[in-house]
């Protein structure tokens, strides 16, 4: 799950990390006071979840009243478009004013777990504001990283071998270590998953602040985060996306016109490969779960038919232990409730699948019964092929 | 031979008396798995698929002679069960369960890689099983038969898929073992594979991996070094878009990093035989033992 700026900012103050002061302006009138409140210049910056934003024309230094109340007026319902958006760009909803400093050197601080050491990494540099694996592909001599003991946690050693590599006067190393270190117990405390400062300041008076902020965190461990749930913004999220997970639905959009109903992640994405292997495009992503029971096929069927690029369907079901024939009358059932039009392949192998697939046969509805994944992916091109073509 | 399961099995099921723990560990006994107990804090007394329930792992290896359990405790606990189990020196862990904090699994996997004892499967995996002997998951035991092939893989219906194509063609399997697809696990494709080169029934190995990290690449080094049989590779999510998490926790592309394509590339030029298409898995496993 992704926050945003000023909210990763509010959860990194609560752990001693320093960060700018700054409020959430909530109309123009605000900004006033906000300005009043942080003295000039201000920094005035969209919301959205995704980097680039300064590229973009999101945020803007303002040294006057007037324009930080123009730069709020131009920032806020802006269409931000930036290299993470995508051409299509987000809506901005909420922008953050932030007491301007006098920045003498812009470093970086990131943490994310490494897979293959299986601890949380923590990577500094003094490359700050460009993005890392940039840095990491041409200039790697410019990282210094350090693997964390999950027993001993972040040592004080640790961290001071990190802030030295940056170079730091003498006087902001202290602050420097401090920040890591409280960067860490908030990674921690908060089942992040990423945590990246970038740009990390450095003031001309040797503060250490963090000028921006990304947090992600492990969805598996939102149970035990309530207050990070509370921070998610459904407007930053698809649609079709959110509605799919009420129902622990494992959805994903993307940009085909075959919509794939599948049991299991791994055979998720098979299937999407072989449709394209068959010369088709996968309209999405979706995993039923291994019961794949009448409900769940039900809200499937639901959520693949609300994207309109959808024209044709292929169900790939290894149930295995699941019986056949339930399943079959669970689709029958369910494109009986809800009215299916378009093509629907399907395969399914397990118990009692003769039976299930006469229960497909004679349901009165013009199934295409495909004997394995691959027969599958070619009728679903096919009967799309055929449909564009009539 | 085969590996890690057999008839020497004495299984335990941790969460037995709950729907789930139930339903499988009755589904591993009518395969054939020495069901020993089960363990559920204070249903001590209790009997579950016609097996003693203990409060403890401890209490149960002591009573049974338990050598291997199957963990179906919920995520904010399960972290704790493999604890316990490897605690009570239990040889073989293997942890169903999915959905576990990655961070909870980076401080058991940091106990078990010191001083904590016995080998972890998963999470978030289907288990293990050694056709015609024994089982410890929730696979579907009849579409396996017992042969020369080794399967190791991160999912769980796309190695049944696999399983599927390997039996209707009359060519069984070894063991297969699903190693999972969180992160951070615990055996993972290298020990897997040392276990399969080692093993005199198994005669080629098919590894099923997925977007995401850089396990399979490691993995393909570790066979252009060391293993001497042929080794049938696929990955899953050649379609898959960057930064989205596909499903398993595990299967996504992040920095530019875990592309199918770039595990493939690496795959092939290590000698492993990479299958484009999942429907050509069958044949081309088929192929390779002749």
């Amino acid at each position: 799950m992704k926050i945003h700026e000023y909210q990763a900012k509010e959860i990194l103050s609560k752990f001693g990390v320093a960060v700018p002061r700054g409020r959430v302006a909530t109309d123009a009138h605000s900004v006033a006071s906000i300005v009043e409140e942080l003295g000039l210049p201000v920094v005035v910056k969209a919301q959205i979840h995704a980097g680039g934003r300064g590229k973009g024309g999101g945020v803007k230094v303002a040294k006057t009243l007037d324009e930080a109340q123009s730069a709020y007026a131009a920032i806020l319902g802006m269409n931000l478009v930036t290299h993470q958006t995508g051409p299509e760009g987000r809506l901005v909803r909420t922008v953050l004013v932030e007491e301007g400093l006098n920045i003498a050197k812009e470093l970086y601080v990131g943490m994310v777990l490494d897979r293959e050491k299986s601890r949380v990494c923590v990577m500094v540099s003094e490359a700050g504001g460009m993005e890392i694996e940039e840095v990491a592909a041409h200039t790697p001599e410019k990282i210094k990283k350090e693997w964390i003991d999950p027993a001993l946690g972040l040592m004080p050693a640790q961290a001071r071998k990190l802030a030295y590599f940056l170079n730091l006067p003498p006087e902001a190393v202290r602050e420097a270590v401090k920040f890591i270190i409280n960067l860490y117990n908030a990674f921690v405390a908060k089942d992040c998953s990423l945590a990246e400062i970038n740009p990390l300041a450095l003031t001309a008076d040797n503060r250490v602040l963090a000028l921006d902020g990304k947090m992600n965190f492990d969805d598996n461990a939102l149970f035990r985060q309530p207050d990070v749930v509370a921070c998610r913004d459904l407007n930053e999220e698809e649609t079709l996306e959110i509605e799919a997970s009420k129902y622990s639905l494992n959805y994903i959009k993307l940009d085909g016109n075959i919509g794939c109903m599948v049991n299991g992640a791994g055979l998720a994405m098979a299937t999407m490969d072989i449709i394209k292997l068959s010369g088709g495009e996968p309209a999405n992503f979706l995993d039923v779960g291994g019961g794949a029971s009448e409900e769940q096929i039900e809200n499937a069927f639901r959520i693949i038919l609300a994207d309109n690029n959808v024209k044709g369907i292929f169900i790939n079901i290894f149930g295995g232990i699941l019986r056949c024939d339930r399943l079959a009358n669970g689709v029958v059932n369910a494109a009986r409730k809800i009215n299916v039009a378009i093509p629907v392949v399907i395969r399914m192998e397990g118990t009692n699948v003769d039976e299930g697939k006469r229960i497909l046969r004679d349901s009165g509805f013009n199934f295409i019964v495909a004997s394995a994944m691959r027969d599958g992916a070619e009728k679903a091109v096919a009967a799309i092929a055929a449909g564009a073509a009539r | 031979m085969s590996i890690l399961v057999g008839k020497h099995t004495r299984l335990i099921v941790q969460g037995i008396t709950g729907k789930e723990g139930g339903f499988h560990a009755r589904g591993c006994k009518d395969y054939g798995t020495n069901l020993v107990g089960g363990v559920t804090p204070g249903k001590e007394g209790q009997t579950a698929e016609g097996a003693p329930v203990f409060n403890t792992v401890e209490k149960a290896v002591k009573e049974t002679g338990a050598n291997a359990t199957m963990i179906f405790v919920p995520p904010p606990a399960a972290a704790d069960a493999i604890f316990e189990a490897s605690d009570a020196g239990i040889e073989l862990i293997v942890c169903i369960t999915e959905g576990i904090p990655v961070l909870d699994m980076v401080k058991i996997k940091r106990y078990l890689m010191g001083h904590g004892r016995g080998r972890l499967i998963g999470p978030n995996c289907p288990g293990v099983i050694t056709p015609g002997q024994a089982k410890i998951g929730i696979m579907p035991g009849h579409i396996h038969i017992p042969g020369p092939v080794g399967v190791v893989s991160r999912s769980g219906t796309l190695t049944y898929e696999v399983v599927g194509q390997l039996t209707a063609l009359g060519v069984g399997q070894s063991t297969c073992v699903g190693i999972g697809g969180d992160p951070v696990n615990g055996t993972d494709f290298i020990d897997t594979l040392k276990l399969f080169n080692e093993d005199a029934q198994t005669r080629a190995i098919c590894m099923i991996g997925e977007i995401g990290g850089a396990a399979e690449e490691d993995a393909a080094r570790f066979i252009k070094k060391h293993v001497k049989k042929p080794v049938i590779g696929f990955i899953a999510g050649q379609t898959a878009p960057p930064g989205r998490r596909m499903g398993h926790a595990g299967a996504i592309i992040s920095g530019g990093k875990g592309t199918a394509g770039e595990k493939m590339k690496i795959m092939a030029e290590c000698g492993v035989i990479v299958c484009k298409s999942p429907a050509d898995l069958g044949e081309t496993i088929k192929k390779a033992l002749n």
